[in-house]
Formats: structure tokens, C-alpha cells, sequence
């Protein structure tokens, strides 16, 4: 199967890219590149809802932000390792993802993006009143210094969000194509007539919520272990909802390969900028880009390359 | 006498202070070929969604093939052997036609049965209904490469895609030239020899006419005609609804 081949492909590719890291000395390396990979699986998280299912979600810093906050609950009461708290930090994020769906998803449109962005309003207003994990004053979180086998803590952090990373893409990948994508597609493409056609479109939405919930809430996880101190304005940033948006639209929403060339590009674009110019000029850059390709390539990079090669991905 | 396939008692539905249908009572038999007429605003499209699921009826219950579908979500319908055309195409517009044939098949036809079609057998059966209907050269293309008229008869294939006992073509023909109202009705002729029950609604008399083998009127939501078709025009009441006083 093919499928084994891309499986196969992403697994070498992780782990020369993780090899070839090792090589550099350089911590700052790893720092940028956790970041950027934490992109990866928040826009392929967000592009399961938004890109296959065509229901943009606004909610997507609640989802990562309740991760992280699941993380630090667990960590004030007893600390676990990251991967535990990867399993449970989805597992939260996805049971939220499934109520905001089942709230929200008879709503269309524009009504279903003001919905989940009203929702993580709430869920902020929550966190920033619930003083176990820290309230508005936030939380800091004490990271050990090495981790077994792979020594430095942060190339340990880099490895943990490149398993994500990979792992996220694949199953992206799996569902585009599976019968699920196909309903998904069908969903994005005209819902009265998918019902029409007997997809079951109501079951359908909330495993896609489901999914793209829990995703979130793993890529948020780590976040309190590398950022050493989380505070709600930080967790909830406004940055996390615009980003996982604009890096599929950049790339390419219906297909896993998009968000995969958005995050890359312009995560790694944001990392060098805030380096040689100023991290506040970032959000502007990535504002600049989306309006740009909103209006000559709405299909992303992803459209503007698959007539080249004539017969694309599906 | 056996079972009715489809029947429809004291139906009925309203949209605010507009009463769309009016206690509307309809039996169908296994295989029959049947017309629905009436002037626009009549109901016609509202019975077809009621039937459908994709509006719920206040009153009165539907049942198909013995089942009570009252209740039943569109998907559960359609699985359960209903199957429509829309009165305005609504292809999946970035699917290529044969995979627009694909998801009737692997989410209904594949469901129902039962048993799972392999991944060949699902392209056998897209490239069957495509030559069927006559779009089999455009398998890969997308709908918005199509004409009209291709547009209606893949809307048909589609709705046979999910394996229909029962087939609502809600006005397949409408602004379509002389020729290609042969056309469909000719497809319809095919399906209907394949033992599917139709329900043709339309305002083409013509087609109508030489398609039916029973005619409903409606006018104003109520049924007010039902009977030969030679025998229903021929109604002063069916008359005076389409030429006035």
C-alpha cells in the first residue's frame, strides 16, 4: 500500500531530521524549531475542521491552551511524563472539542466561527478564575534539566513535537484517503446533498471536531515544560488562533500537504524575524501574507503548484 | 394486493402561517411510474423534502417498505432505499464525477447491503452508472466542466448511485430543450425497467404524459386529483387550477 510508503517516508524523515540535530550545538536551534513544529500540528489539527470539513474555527488557542493548562493541573498535583500528559491533554481537548461541536455545528458559516470564538472567550475566563493552576497571575513550572537518554531537555522537547508533528500529518494523510475524507469533502462541498447521498454528515462533523480538538490539545501539552512560566495571556494568545488559520490558507486547505508547507514557511519565517527584526512585527507579516494570498491564490500553494504536474494528489 | 412501497398519510406542513401541504394522502406500489403536477407553489417540492427528511413534517406519517421513517435523519432515508434528484443540480463541485458516484455508493449502497464492496467493485459500478447516463468520457472531470443537461443526469446517476427502490426526480427536466427532455425521459424509461419505483415531479406535461402510468395533482397544498393520467386532465378541478376560471 502506498500508505505504508508515506508511513515509512515520514518515519526516515523524522528521524534523520532528529539525527542530523543532534549534530548542532546550538540550543537556540531546537527552541525555533519546537515552535515551528508545534505549528505543524496545530495547522493540521485546525485543517481536519477547516480545510476538509470547510468550517473555520476561530477556537483553535482554547483547544491548545486547555493542553497546556490540563498539563499544568496534573504537574501542581503530580508530575507525570510528557508523554502521559500528551494522552491526557488530548484526551481533554478532544471531550471539548466533541461539546463545541455538538453546540455549535448546526450553526454554518460565519455563525459557527463567532461561536467557537465566543467559546474560547469562556473557556479563557474559566482558566484565568480557576486560582489551582496559577489564575491570572499564571503558573511556573520548574523543568528538569536533563531528560534520560536524549540528555538536554529542550532536544528532548524538539523530539517529543517531531513524533507529534509526524504523527499528526500521517493521520491528516490517512483521512484524506479513507472513506471519512470523502464525506468530509462532501461536507465542505454541499451538506443537503451529502445527507442526500446517505453520509451521515451531523456524526461526521464531530469526529472531525473531535480529532482537530485533541490534536490541539497534545501540540498544547509541552507548551508549560518549554515555556517555564504559562499565563493566560500567553496560553490563550491571539497569535495561535490567526496562525493555525493563515498556515493551511497559505499552503493549502484541502490537502494534508498545505498545512505542512504553510507551518513550515511561515513558522519558520516568523522565528527569523523575530530574530533580525522585531517578534512584534511577526503577526503583521503573517496578516500581510494571508490578505496577499486570499486575494491572487486562494487555493493556496498547494493550487498554485498542482498544474504543473497535471493529474495532483486525488 | 401487495404492500404499498411508499404511503403517505394526512401529511402535513406549515411555514409560519403558510400552509405549505394540507393532510396530503398518497400511496406508491413497487415498481410504479408515477407523475406529480401542480402549478408552482403547490407543494410539490415540499412534499418531495418531507418524504425526504430534509424537512419534518407537523403532522402525519410516512412510511416506506413498512418502515416508519418519521423521525429518521436524510442519511438514515436514503440508506434505507429512497433516493432524490435536486430540483437544481447540487453536485459535489470538487469531486470528479466518478468520485461524486462514489460517495452514494461507499456511505449507502455499501451500508445497506451489508456486505463491503472492494475498492475495484465501487470503480465498476461508478463507470457502469456513468455510461448508463452517457458521461462515462468525463469520469475525472469536474461538474463545473458539464452542461446542464449532463449536470440533471448526473444528479440521476447519483441518486442511483445509493441503490434506490424508490426514486424522486424533482423537476429533472426544467429549462432543458426538446431533445434533451427525450433524453431523460429515456434514462428514466431505463430505470424504471430496472424495476425501480419513480416518482416523477414536473412541469413539462409532455414529459408527464408519455412517462406516467398515475398522476397526483396538487394544487395549494392539497391533493385534489390522483387517477389515469388521460382521466386527471381531463378533471373541470385540475382544469380550472391550470387554466382558471
Amino acid at each position: 500500500m502506498r500508505s505504508w510508503t508515506f508511513t515509512l517516508v515520514a518515519v526516515v524523515a523524522g528521524a534523520a531530521l532528529f539525527a542530523l540535530s543532534r549534530f548542532v550545538q546550538n540550543d537556540y536551534f531546537f527552541f525555533a524549531g519546537y515552535v515551528v513544529l508545534q505549528y505543524i500540528v496545530l495547522s493540521t489539527a485546525w485543517n481536519i475542521l477547516g480545510g476538509y470539513c470547510g468550517y473555520v474555527n476561530f477556537g483553535t488557542a482554547a483547544l491548545f491552551a486547555l493542553g497546556a493548562y490540563t498539563s499544568v493541573a496534573i504537574h501542581k498535583f503530580h508530575p507525570v511524563p510528557i508523554p502521559v500528559l500528551i494522552v491526557i491533554g488530548g484526551a481533554v481537548s478532544a471531550v471539548v472539542g466533541l461539546g463545541i461541536g455538538y453546540l455549535t455545528l448546526r450553526l454554518r458559516g460565519a455563525f459557527f466561527s463567532i461561536a467557537t470564538l465566543a467559546l474560547a472567550v469562556v473557556i479563557q475566563t474559566l482558566i484565568i478564575n480557576w486560582d489551582y493552576v496559577g489564575g491570572s497571575r499564571g503558573a511556573y513550572i520548574l523543568r528538569p534539566q536533563t531528560a534520560p537518554v536524549i540528555g538536554s531537555y529542550i532536544q528532548y522537547l524538539f523530539l517529543i513535537m517531531l513524533v507529534l508533528a509526524v504523527a499528526a500529518v500521517a493521520v491528516a494523510r490517512l483521512i484524506e484517503r479513507s472513506r471519512l475524507g470523502y464525506g468530509f469533502a462532501t461536507i465542505r462541498d454541499d451538506e443537503i446533498a451529502a445527507e442526500a447521498s446517505g453520509v451521515p454528515t451531523l456524526r461526521l462533523k464531530l469526529i472531525a471536531t473531535t480529532l482537530s480538538g485533541a490534536f490541539m490539545g497534545m501540540a498544547g501539552a509541552p507548551l508549560p515544560y518549554y515555556v517555564g512560566y504559562l499565563d493566560p495571556a500567553s496560553g490563550f494568545n491571539l497569535a495561535y488562533a490567526v496562525n493555525s488559520i493563515a498556515m493551511p490558507v497559505i499552503g493549502g486547505t484541502t490537502t494534508w500537504i498545505g498545512p505542512l508547507i504553510g507551518a513550515i514557511l511561515l513558522g519558520t519565517l516568523q522565528q527569523w524575524v523575530t530574530v533580525t527584526i522585531s517578534s512584534a512585527v511577526n503577526l503583521l507579516i503573517v496578516g500581510l501574507l494571508l490578505v496577499a494570498f486570499v486575494i491572487i491564490a486562494p487555493n493556496g500553494i498547494v493550487g498554485l503548484v498542482r498544474p504543473l504536474f497535471q493529474r495532483g494528489h486525488r | 394486493m401487495a404492500q404499498p412501497l411508499l404511503q403517505v398519510d394526512d401529511l402535513s406542513k406549515r411555514f409560519g402561517g403558510f400552509v405549505a401541504l394540507d393532510g396530503v394522502s398518497l400511496s406508491v406500489e413497487p415498481g410504479e411510474r408515477l407523475g406529480l403536477i401542480g402549478p408552482n407553489g403547490s407543494g410539490k417540492s415540499t412534499l418531495v423534502n418531507c418524504l425526504c427528511g430534509a424537512l419534518h413534517n407537523e403532522t402525519g406519517t410516512v412510511t416506506f417498505d413498512g418502515i416508519d421513517v418519521n423521525g429518521l435523519a436524510p442519511h438514515q432515508r436514503t440508506r434505507l432505499g429512497m433516493a432524490r434528484s435536486f430540483q437544481l443540480p447540487r453536485p459535489f463541485a470538487s469531486l470528479s464525477l466518478a468520485d461524486n458516484l462514489r460517495i452514494p455508493l461507499i456511505y449507502s449502497a455499501n451500508v445497506r447491503r451489508g456486505s463491503h464492496f472492494s475498492a475495484s467493485e465501487i470503480d465498476a459500478r461508478c463507470g457502469e452508472l456513468l455510461t448508463l447516463v452517457g458521461l462515462d468520457a468525463k469520469a475525472r472531470r469536474l461538474p463545473r466542466d458539464l452542461t446542464q443537461v449532463e449536470m440533471r443526469k448526473l444528479e440521476l446517476a447519483r441518486a442511483m448511485a445509493a441503490d434506490p427502490k424508490l426514486l424522486m426526480a424533482d423537476e429533472a427536466m426544467a429549462g432543458l430543450s426538446h431533445s434533451e427532455i427525450e433524453d431523460i425521459i429515456k434514462l428514466l424509461n431505463r430505470l424504471s425497467e430496472r424495476g425501480i419505483t419513480i416518482i416523477l415531479i414536473e412541469h413539462i406535461m409532455r414529459a408527464v404524459m408519455s412517462f406516467s402510468q398515475r398522476l397526483v395533482v396538487l394544487v395549494s397544498g392539497k391533493k385534489i386529483a390522483d387517477g389515469n393520467p388521460q382521466d386527471v386532465i381531463r378533471d373541470p378541478e385540475v382544469e380550472r387550477a391550470y387554466l382558471g376560471q
